[in-house]
């Protein structure tokens, strides 16, 4: 071993310094995720026979189907959502003075600095019956009974895209401060008008922040239990609180486990499906 | 290669520009270019070559002025509707487009259908001498491989006026030279009035027809590369282009054509009164070049103690100190033996000619 000095690199100390964090992960990740992956595979509550039952009972359920299929629709609106806005707003932060480039990322991390159950009551104040959309819809007279905002997917939607946004906006801004300026003055000189010059060089550029920014909102929108529960309300149901219905309410260990594997294995296809396309737009240019 | 579009004349007239922060970038700036010219912009760092560029290239409006392109005033039209070409000093090229994309951008935006745009981009590249890269991405290439597709990618679009920002800044000295040549060629294989900007005053003299040079935004000199050279109007350009001694002194007499300067270091010479005339008595600062100063036997010219000796290949540059206490160059073509100057070896300078001493009225 002394006569190989070589071998003995960076690498070695590198996995050496690793090892507490691999160690935490170790104890606090990966041990209660099997101990899910255990649980699930119970048929009955006491854990007692072993079998598929939860994921049958899951998978040939109509109600738990639809359950998942709003959660994963609810992520995409929402992701949608932050993307159509957030982009415009990365995209004029880069083309500012240093003034106003300060006064947007502060707006854009304002949401962080404040607790999520502040924000979401906050949309609660803002999409109620009395609440500010309404009482000045009323006093303009355009409606005259108020409209259902909150507890709707589309209140669900609006309040989850402004507590995500900055999931979105910074990886936005950071992936479009990486393209060279003067890739704009080349196109522009070239012939191209504004539109081809944001398809053609701006976007593509773009999209690894755009990959990024939509797996990071995606995640955070489809788990966030907070704002999901308190603006849909006891109408809507999405995966966070059907599985902490089951876990919690009905005490069903084993088919809340299930639940849990499937929500991840759901969100795992999702967001490799992100990293795939992320993966092909580098590679479109034929790198 | 001869369109319609090439060599079409390029008048910047009158034109001034401040930034919204007040900085006053260029003032009053006058350049009347014919078509087919290759100019060089030449200033140090910070002197407003770039601002005037993007003006005429039309990404930023100026303040005052007018920029005419051929018969046609296109200070209301955008960059994309300018046909101005350029390359950009870090070349600009699209990242996830091949080199074939990049140089058939242009005649995308035209319209024009993808194999006319392949043929097209094959022909250019040939002229480029880069046919086998087309299908590269940019960061597959070298410095100069990117520059010459950045240049082809400027030339597909025909355009009437080519400009190029500190175009070899970035390469090696070989290269440098290399892509000098390469340009030249180019230019005047296709005739299109070209701008290039720059601060080196090697790359203007050597490539450009006529040299404009530049200083804190005002135009200090517009003329032909030996006008610049030999013939500067004023101080600035003396020293700027080329390397220069600059003498103090007193004028004792002056006319038109010749004045008679008392230098501080100690002699009497006759210098050019190089812009405008020169009043008697009044302090002046005379430019004389390494190259143009000779030693001499007799009682003419000034006296020094010679310094540090430094042989530069084809010539040997002294450091002089002259009575005054201040030092001068002398450069002396190595020619057989030359002869060997002792460190603290006393010697007489002179200029070789009155013509190639400039007096300029002293600024402070
Ligand atoms: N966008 C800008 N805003 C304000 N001042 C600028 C801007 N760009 C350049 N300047 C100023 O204008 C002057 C000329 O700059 P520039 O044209 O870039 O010079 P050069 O290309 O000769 O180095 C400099 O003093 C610079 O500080
Ligand atoms: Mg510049």
């Amino acid at each position: 071993m002394g006569t190989a000095p070589a071998s003995r690199d960076v690498t070695s100390y590198g996995m050496g310094l690793a090892a507490p964090l691999a160690l935490f992960f170790l104890v606090f990740f990966v041990a209660p995720l099997l101990q899910l992956l255990w649980l699930s595979l119970h048929n009955d509550t006491a854990g007692l026979h072993w079998g598929l039952g939860q994921y049958l009972h899951f998978l040939t359920d109509p109600f738990s189907l639809s359950v998942l299929g709003s959660t994963l629709l609810l992520g995409a609106e929402v992701t949608l959502v932050c993307l159509v806005l957030g982009f415009p707003i990365a995209w004029l932060y880069q083309r500012v003075g240093p003034r106003l480039q300060t006064i947007i990322i502060l707006i854009v991390l304002l949401p962080l600095l404040t607790s999520v159950v502040v924000r979401t009551f906050a949309w609660i104040v803002i999409l109620g019956r009395q609440g500010i959309i309404n009482a000045t819809l009323q006093s303009l007279g355009i409606i005259d009974t108020p409209l259902r905002l909150l507890y709707t997917q589309f209140g669900v939607v609006i309040a989850l895209a402004q507590v995500q946004m900055p999931l979105m906006t910074l990886p936005l801004i950071t992936a479009l401060g990486r393209i060279d300026p003067n890739l704009d003055d080349a196109s522009c000189s070239l012939g191209a008008g504004s539109w081809r010059t944001f398809f053609r060089i701006v976007l593509p550029l773009s999209l690894p922040g755009v990959i990024a920014g939509c797996t990071l909102t995606y995640a955070a929108a489809i788990t966030a239990f907070i704002t999901q529960s308190l603006i849909g309300g006891g109408q809507m149901l999405f995966m966070p609180m059907y599985l902490y219905q089951q876990a919690s309410t009905l005490q069903n260990w084993p088919f809340a486990s299930a639940i849990s594997i499937i929500f991840l294995l759901a969100v795992l296809a999702v967001v490799s499906v992100f990293t795939t396309l992320g993966r092909l737009s580098r590679g479109y240019g034929g790198a | 290669m001869a369109d319609a579009q090439s060599g079409r004349s390029l008048v910047v007239d009158a034109v001034t520009h401040r930034y919204p922060s007040g900085a006053l970038a260029v003032e009053n700036i006058n350049l009347d270019i014919k078509g087919g010219e290759i100019i060089a912009l030449l200033g140090p760092s910070g002197c407003g070559k770039t601002t005037l560029l993007r003006i005429i290239a039309g990404f930023i409006a100026q303040s005052q002025g007018r920029i005419i392109i051929g018969d046609d005033i296109v200070d209301a039209l955008p960059p994309n509707r300018r046909a101005v070409g350029i390359v950009f000093q870090n070349y600009a090229l699209f990242p996830h487009l091949t080199v074939t994309e990049n140089v058939g951008y242009g005649l995308a935006a035209r319209g024009i259908d993808k194999a006319t745009r392949q043929r097209e981009a094959q022909r250019l590249l040939e002229l480029v001498q880069l046919p086998s890269m087309a299908e590269r991405l940019p960061r597959q290439l070298s410095g100069g491989q990117q520059q010459r597709v950045a240049l082809a990618r400027a030339l597909a679009i025909k355009p009437s006026i080519l400009l190029l920002d500190e175009p070899f800044a970035a390469l090696d000295k070989n290269l440098r030279l290399d892509m000098q040549i390469e340009v030249k060629r180019l230019q005047r294989v296709s005739g299109i009035t070209t701008l290039i900007v720059t601060h080196d005053q090697e790359e203007a003299l050597s490539m450009a027809d006529r040299v404009a040079v530049l200083s804190h935004g005002k135009l200090e000199q517009f003329g032909s590369p030996s006008d610049v050279y030999d013939r500067p109007q004023t101080l600035f350009v003396n020293t700027f282009v080329g390397s220069s001694n600059r003498m103090p002194g007193v004028v004792v007499s002056a006319d038109r054509t010749a004045a008679k300067v008392r230098l501080d270091a100690g002699a009497e010479i006759v210098a050019r009164p190089a812009g405008g005339t020169l009043s008697e008595g009044g302090r002046v600062t005379v430019c004389i070049r390494p190259e143009h100063l000779q030693f001499v036997s007799d009682e003419t010219g000034f006296a020094g103690v010679v310094g540090m000796s430094l042989p530069l290949g084809a010539t040997v540059v002294h450091e002089v100190t002259t009575a005054d206490g201040s030092g001068v160059k002398v450069s002396q073509a190595r020619i057989g033996e030359t002869r060997a100057l002792e460190n603290g070896a006393a010697v007489r300078l002179a200029p070789l000619a009155p013509s190639l001493a400039n007096a300029f009225p002293a600024t402070l």
